[in-house]
């Protein structure tokens, strides 16, 4: 019967899914693919958290200017997952120090975990999904 | 990709009929979707156009049509945030159909 915990009113399985972002926002196509996937994958009321880890930080910065590169600015998007029921946002502690970032250099709100409980967190999850 | 004539002016869109280049959108651009759409604009249609719009300035995406149902409901009323409504206005999917008048691209995930 444990199956049934897993069952949520009918609606099918529900999994945790975590996607590890680990790249800058511009430069390889992988931050916005990942983005897409997040938000398709919210369609099927996953438990979905997101890491932003690396160069994955510089995904949520404030104050990003697309204009002399020529692409899409989807910073403001990481804005809209909340209305997407995605609300768990984690960052590496140790990668925002190394950049001299804090929380309020970012355009959304997260937590920010030490390595260890990062640890845990994806030890955690049944799908880790990296870009 | 396909051009066509609006209101004489030539505009862009992709093979779905979506426009491709949102600062070519206006009123004339709305209309025409909408007749290819065969949605009769009335001032609810507007104002769902005009949400989607506003959404899109905002986060730089067209949203799910369960995302967009919610939004509308916070800023407008529940009695209008909800599928009935919605597809009573686009018969052929809110987010689709609304988002292609409104000169925004398919929705991520539409389903």
């Amino acid at each position: 019967m444990s199956d049934m915990d897993e069952m949520d009113e009918g609606s099918g399985i529900v999994k945790k899914f975590m996607f590890l972002n680990r790249k800058a926002p511009h430069g390889t196509v992988y931050a916005l693919e990942g983005l897409e996937v997040v938000l398709i994958t919210a369609a099927f009321d996953q438990d979905v958290s997101m890491v932003f880890t690396d160069d994955g930080v510089y995904q949520l910065m404030k104050g990003i200017d697309t204009k002399g590169i020529e692409v899409k600015d989807f910073s403001k998007t990481y804005r809209a997952l909340e209305g997407y029921d995605i609300e768990k946002l984690y960052v590496d502690q140790a990668s925002m120090d190394a950049r001299g970032l804090t929380e309020d250099d970012l355009i959304v709100d997260v937590t920010v975990l030490p390595v260890d409980e990062m640890a845990n967190l994806m030890a955690e999850q049944d799908v880790v999904i990296s870009f | 990709m396909p051009m066509v004539n609006i209101a004489g002016k030539e505009v862009e869109v992709d093979e779905e009929g979506y426009l491709v280049d949102l600062s070519q959108w206006n009123e004339d651009v709305a209309k025409y979707m909408a007749v290819e759409e065969k949605v009769e604009m009335t001032e609810s249609h507007w104002e769902v156009v005009n949400f989607l719009r506003e959404y899109y300035a905002e986060y730089q995406i067209a949203p799910a049509v369960r995302v967009l149902t919610k939004a509308i409901g916070k800023k407008l009323g529940p009695e209008k945030g909800n599928n009935k409504y919605l597809y009573e206005l686009f018969p052929y999917g809110p987010a689709k159909q609304a988002c292609k008048i409104a000169g925004l691209p398919k929705p991520t995930g539409c389903i």
